[in-house]
């Protein structure tokens, strides 16, 4: 089965491009058919490669063609697969399937039906190049894929000139990220003469010693791209407006994969990051930082999937943190169950928006338990999930996470402490939605539940959030064996309680009312620090005083081009001149003998003043 | 014959008052024909200099200057003579302020 | 002595017959005057002790180029009108600028030349020596003049050559 690794990507690329040439004239059961059908095709591909891979897990190669030649470098569009890719792919196949299904009724109603399934077909594809290269320019490829079809799916209805800017934006943002991952591949090629992945490593650990300036900041400028991608601290503003789009494409882009490519680019290049210290202990503050800002402004949005949004921001930062301590296994892990339970979360709030005539803020709704029951049930699996309760997918990979920061030497237990508050926040969170959401009294009309191709996705995402944490990923070969030894028995019972205590806290506040905290909230310390949590912590209006406004306005200034102005005025000298000077051409010779006459006693008497003052 | 001889300044004056009305005529005059006569005296003027400048050393070169400026004038007469032929024949006129198609 | 009171008579009579070509309204009348004055200007050349000048003065200059003029105006019939127009453009406030000019420059041209003093040789330059300066040190200038010569023929049969044919 390993040969036909090449259709898997190819697949989801074919389909899109029928779709794109013929969109005009297929109908719709052939559009889905086709978006649907590859994109299943693909993950049933996928999956009997994983089953051989799993007999045998040998890594291997396959090139198919050199993609370029140019000196001494010759990246080929070449495909390398080991446990890392199988995981990777099975989430984007797999996942992805579920979320096309979904999508067929979700967008059911929406003229550009054919659109829709291109770009997302498109994606898929980008995507499994990216998690497929086998040299980081291929990588990048499929990174800028990936970030093309984003910005089209966000902007996806964009008569709305908003959804258009919210595009721009996130296309912009993750620009600034793309340049430093850029620089950083320029880095890699010019030091260590490939692009090659493995190849890339291994002459990395031959020519560099660990703690080496050139790894940390080749490290640094890839982290730069993984921020800009995975939407971490100080690049993570794009994603919340991202939202704009349709909501599978959140679930299956800004939740699922592409948002995760980050944390794939550092598992891939954990060889890399192990000879830069310094650059693990950034991404690990990076992460905690990014999971606690995210956490408390996912507390007071009313959007309900700006709380998603934010709630991915945060998990990311979970992965980032996970990568940061070495616990790689444990950060891709939860990216899986991440992908799991997150795409749930999104797929059911689409749901919900989908049957309350795109009703996004959650104190408008209420009382749904029991007219979506579906709904309710993988809201509250998602949840339970998302906020790491005991025997959920979600517990299993924090918990991974938070232990193995804890042992980290040092800054270790600091961290540990931080994911614990960032635990808390995220229980807090989640249920604050699940009871506002769904308890209560009922605030809009609905037009019943989901239908099968809603359902079904649901179902399936539940199931796996509930036992995801039961898979055995195949990461051992790619990754570097994590110490054995366990932490204390009280440091587990702590992680384990304090989602618990969210979860109370949050049905103290938002369900029984027992725990009023209006006093609290109405203070004025309290105002000021929610709107401040509300609006993300200022950074967007950080960014919109430091950097959006001087552009506008130094564009404002440069649409009168003031460095031309210089030459124009002498342009504009030289037109008056010559003006002065064509006045004087009058035709009349006299005039002209008259000149010269003139000139001639003029340079007569210069003479003759020399000639006196000289002698 | 010595002291008695013609003073250099004198005809030097000669010369440039030559010149000068030359350059008069040259400029208060609207017919080609008498602008070529005008440059024909400025000409003239010059060329009595050198001699004259030639006679005060004793030196052939004054005369062999004038001979040079000869040829110039007789040259720039010929052209100048075929020019007023064609100023004549398109423009019906002598007058050049009426011939001034050049003005900017 | 008599050369000095020739020399004086000459210059008066190249000066004035200058002046009265410059302001004729005929041009035939100014050419005549104008070779008047080529004449006095021989007459000084010659009292100044270059005899091949004055020949020279009096062949090219009083001769031929002149005469090239007359041919030109007899072609050009210009008539009575064109003489009474003529007259009508010698008005002061046409010349008043032009003289005022002339008059600086002949000021400067005079403070120039007033430090100028001697008297010129009497010593004849004859034809021979010019000769011998001619073909000898200034053969380039001869190469020069043979040149602008023969541009001017040229030019001025391209020039008359479409007069001519235009006219047919």
């Amino acid at each position: 089965m390993a040969e036909m690794i090449w259709l898997v990507p190819l697949l989801p690329l074919l389909s899109s491009v029928l779709l794109m040439l013929g969109s005009a004239s297929f109908p719709r059961l052939l559009i889905a058919v086709l978006g649907v059908g590859s994109v299943a095709s693909a993950a049933l591909l996928t999956m009997s490669i994983g089953m051989d891979f799993l007999a045998d897990p040998q890594p291997f190669q396959m090139t198919l063609w050199t993609w370029m030649q140019v000196g001494n470098f010759s990246p080929g569009i070449a495909f390398y697969f080991d446990g890392l890719t199988l995981v990777m792919m099975s989430v984007i196949t797999g996942v992805g399937f579920l979320i096309h299904l979904f999508s067929t009724e979700f967008m059911e109603q929406d003229s550009s039906y054919a659109r829709y399934f291109a770009y997302l077909n498109m994606f898929v594809a980008a995507m499994l190049v990216l998690v497929m290269a086998d040299n980081l320019l291929l990588l990048y490829l499929g990174w800028e894929g990936v970030g093309v079809c984003s910005y089209l799916l966000v902007g996806f209805w964009y008569q709305n000139s908003a959804n258009g800017q919210a595009a721009r934006k996130a296309f912009v943002v993750t620009r600034i990220g793309d340049t430093a991952m850029a620089l950083g591949l320029f880095l890699l090629f010019t030091e260590l003469g490939t692009l090659n992945i493995q190849g890339l490593v291994g002459a990395a650990n031959q020519q560099w010693q660990v703690g080496d300036t050139l790894p940390l900041i080749a490290c640094l400028l890839l982290l730069g791209g993984a921020v800009g991608k995975s939407a971490q601290l100080p690049l993570h503003t794009w994603l919340p407006d991202a939202m704009a789009g349709p909501t599978p494409v959140s679930a299956l882009i800004h939740a699922a994969t592409m948002v995760t490519a980050g944390v794939y680019l550092i598992a891939r290049t954990h060889g890399l990051f192990l000879l830069a210290p310094t650059a693990m202990m950034v991404v690990a503050v990076i992460g905690l930082a990014t999971s606690l800002m995210a956490a408390f402004t996912a507390l007071m949005q009313s959007d309900i999937k700006r709380i998603l949004a934010y709630s991915t921001i945060s998990q990311i930062g979970y992965m980032f943190l996970a990568l940061g301590v070495g616990a790689w296994a444990a950060g891709i892990f939860h990216l899986m169950t991440h992908a799991f339970f997150k795409a749930l979360l999104f797929l059911g709030s689409g749901a919900i928006i989908h049957y309350l005539h795109h009703e996004h803020n959650i104190f408008k709704m209420g009382g749904l338990r029991s007219k979506m029951p579906v709904t309710f049930w993988s809201f509250m699996i998602g949840s339970a999930a998302l906020a790491a309760l005991p025997m959920t997918s979600g517990f299993f990979s924090k918990d991974q996470i938070l232990l193995q920061a804890y042992q980290l030497p040092g800054a270790g237990p600091w961290l540990w402490l931080g994911g614990l508050l960032g635990a808390l926040l995220t229980a807090v969170y989640s249920f604050r939605l699940v009871f506002v959401v769904f308890f209560g009294e009922a605030k809009t009309q609905t037009e019943g539940d989901t239908g099968w191709r809603m359902a079904v996705p649901l179902v399936v995402l539940c199931t796996l959030s509930l036992i995801g944490g039961y898979f055995v990923i195949p990461l051992d070969q790619v990754f570097p064996a994590s110490s054995g030894d366990h932490p204390a028995h009280w440091v587990e019972y702590v992680s384990i309680s304090v989602p618990l205590a969210g979860v109370l806290l949050a049905y103290l506040i938002f369900h029984s009312g027992q725990l009023n905290v209006d006093r609290l909230v109405n203070s004025s310390i309290g105002q000021s620090l929610r709107q401040f949590w509300h609006s993300g912590w200022g950074i967007d209006w950080l960014y919109d005083v430091l950097l959006v406004r001087p552009y506008y306005q130094l564009s404002r200034l440069m649409k009168g081009e003031p460095v031309d102005a210089f030459y124009s005025l002498v342009v504009a000298l030289n037109q008056t001149f010559n003006h002065w000077l064509a006045e004087s051409q009058t035709g009349r010779m006299r005039w002209y003998v008259a000149s010269m006459v003139a000139g001639l006693i003029l340079l007569l008497t210069m003479a003759l003043q020399i000639s006196l003052e000289a002698g | 014959m010595d002291g008695l001889n013609i003073p250099l300044n004198h005809i030097l004056l000669v010369s440039t008052l030559l010149f000068s009305i030359g350059m008069l005529g040259l400029m208060i005059r609207r017919n080609i024909i008498f602008i070529l006569m005008s440059l024909e005296v400025m000409l003239n003027a010059a060329a009595l200099a050198f001699v004259a400048a030639g006679a005060h050393w004793g030196q052939p070169d004054g005369q062999v200057i004038f001979l040079l400026i000869l040829s110039v004038a007789a040259a720039e007469v010929a052209v100048g003579l075929g020019l007023v032929l064609q100023v004549q024949r398109r423009f019906k006129t002598l007058d050049m302020d009426d011939a001034n198609r050049m003005r900017g | 002595m008599l050369e000095i009171t020739l020399f004086y008579i000459a210059a008066t009579i190249a000066l004035v017959a200058t002046v009265l070509a410059m302001t004729r309204a005929n041009a035939i009348h100014a050419l005549i005057y104008l070779i008047v004055s080529l004449l006095a200007v021989a007459v000084i050349f010659f009292l100044i002790g270059a005899p091949f000048a004055a020949a020279l003065e009096i062949v090219i200059y009083a001769g031929a180029i002149m005469v090239l003029f007359v041919f030109v105006i007899m072609m050009l019939n210009l008539g009575e009108e064109g003489d009474a127009r003529e007259r009508g453009l010698l008005q002061p406030k046409i010349w008043a600028g032009p003289a005022l000019l002339s008059l600086l420059l002949f000021a400067e041209l005079l403070y120039m030349i007033s430090t100028i003093e001697g008297p010129v040789s009497s010593q004849e330059v004859t034809a021979k020596e010019v000769g011998l300066a001619l073909f000898g040190p200034y053969v380039l200038a001869v190469e020069i003049a043979a040149m602008l010569l023969l541009a001017g023929l040229v030019g001025s049969y391209h020039l008359g050559r479409r007069y001519l044919e235009r006219e047919e």
